[in-house]
């Protein structure tokens, strides 16, 4: 146990890399492109991709610590069933919570929880990181690949709501500006699921042109 | 690590995270039914063109409601249970407490012949802004993802249509969710579900617009572009729906 020796601060520069570096040069959906189909479902809208992104923050951070916790005790031939098991039960938890104390919240993303279950990049990091790491590391991993997710998230949602419906969080931006009255027309394009592809897509072109070492990674 | 290890750790595991669910689900459940009522009354009132927040439907609803009733298929009133006294004058079960997925569950069994005694249906009656009287008639139906809902409120006339409300469980945001907007269930207003002859032509939802179709502009109102398994999901619902009133409203007509 020479491991637990050793005292790291809270956030030493190694802690503080977990959660900086899945935001941009590790980021799940652009550069290890997990996630996506949860990306392309809710992100009509803001509003949903806001909630999806705050829920999935928070049962990404438990879920990475509880595994961590148990890291020990798990058996490895069982250790993805143990995964999901605690991942479900967190996202029931969640939906249930909601529906009792934020029932709004709760229906307007309805089916939406349900799919955090299946969201490859909890999965993903659980069996990357939390099994083989200690709690507070794992939390920040699990924080920080969410933070990830999350802010794509808004920004595909952002552009979908503002070009699809010439709204911004329900605000008819558009139409205030008077837009509609000079010919500028909704691009029904955007509501459908391949706009958030191509969205993800201009994401990924840019964050690439930026930043070179994700160029030819492979 | 032994099997037998494994088996013992699945165990626990699972007995310890059904404790967990199940203890938070009992606990969380009358919090979950109230919000869930006060939503239906907010539902009701909201298509009787009385909006509320939430926190104050129960109120209102107290306040705005005439009668439950409810209604076997032949058209009789079965239950009735008045709303200022807060009491029943026929019958015992609240109209306000049947759960319309069971009910629609129970209709169609009970047409297979599958279910021996008729269900009877729920009506709302409550008072508007001008005093007037609606009959609330709920609604439901299916949608693209799941179920979807509605309230329907008929003028005195039990013909033309003084507000709707709808509302579904999954629909997709920005296409077919839409129709829980107040611009989509306002259109409903004034239309009329029977034609001048009499006859029972429901109100269809019409896909590229009333304006353009063949149908009266009293029967139909616009689909939600993108939203087309929706929108039809709705007219089915509307016209389904009425059907199983039909004998109550030919006879109070």
């Amino acid at each position: 146990m020479a491991e637990a020796k050793e005292k790291d601060p809270l956030f030493s520069p190694k802690n503080r890399k977990l959660l900086s570096e899945p935001l941009v040069l590790n980021n799940p959906i652009t550069v290890q492109v997990l996630g996506i189909c949860s990306a392309l479902a809710i992100t009509v809208k803001l509003e949903p991709s806001v909630v999806m992104a705050i829920s999935v923050i928070a049962i990404m951070g438990i879920a990475n610590l509880i595994i961590s916790i148990i890291r020990k005790l798990i058996p490895p031939r069982i250790r993805i069933i143990v995964m999901l098991t605690v991942i479900s039960s967190l996202v029931v938890l969640t939906d249930q919570i909601l529906e009792a104390f934020l029932y709004d919240v709760s229906k307007q993303l309805s089916v939406f929880v349900g799919l955090i279950i299946t969201n490859c990049i909890i999965m993903g990091r659980l069996e990357a990181f939390a099994s083989n790491n200690k709690p507070w590391p794992s939390f920040l991993d699990g924080i920080g690949n969410a933070f990830g997710y999350a802010w794509i998230l808004v920004v595909v949602g952002f552009f979908r709501e503002l070009l699809g419906s010439g709204e911004i969080y329900g605000y008819p931006l558009m139409e205030k500006l008077g837009m509609y009255q000079i010919g500028y027309v909704d691009n029904g394009l955007m509501i459908l699921p391949p706009a958030a592809l191509f969205i993800v897509g201009i994401i990924i072109w840019v964050h690439r042109g930026k930043n070179e070492e994700l160029v030819d990674i492979s | 690590m032994s099997d037998s290890y494994i088996f013992r750790f699945a165990t626990i595991m699972v007995v310890l995270v059904a404790a967990i669910l199940t203890l938070v689900a009992s606990l969380l459940k009358p919090m979950q039914e109230d919000n869930r009522r006060a939503e239906k009354m907010q539902e009701i009132l909201g298509a009787a063109n009385i909006n509320v927040s939430r926190d104050s439907a129960i109120h209102v609803y107290q306040h705005r409601l005439i009668a439950e009733y409810a209604i076997s298929l032949q058209g009789d009133i079965t239950t009735v249970y008045d709303g200022s006294k807060q009491e029943f004058t026929k019958g015992e079960n609240r109209p306000f407490e049947m759960d319309m997925k069971r009910l629609m569950n129970d209709l169609e069994r009970y047409e297979k012949g599958s279910l021996e005694t008729a269900p009877t249906l729920p009506l709302f009656i409550m008072r508007d802004h001008n005093d007037d009287s609606l009959f609330v008639f709920p609604l439901r139906g299916n949608g693209l993802w799941g179920p979807i809902w509605g309230n329907m409120a008929l003028k005195n006339d039990l013909n033309t249509v003084a507000g709707a409300s709808f509302d579904h469980a999954g629909e997709t945001p920005g296409l077919g969710a839409q129709i829980n907007t107040d611009q989509f269930s306002e259109q409903f207003e004034n239309t009329r579900i029977f034609d001048d002859d009499g006859e029972f032509v429901s109100i269809k939802v019409v896909k590229g617009g009333v304006e353009n179709s063949s149908i009266p502009g009293d029967h139909g109102v616009d689909a939600i572009s993108g939203g087309t398994i929706t929108s039809n999901g709705v007219t089915h619902m509307i016209e389904d729906g009425f059907r199983y009133y039909l004998p109550f409203i030919k006879k109070y007509q």
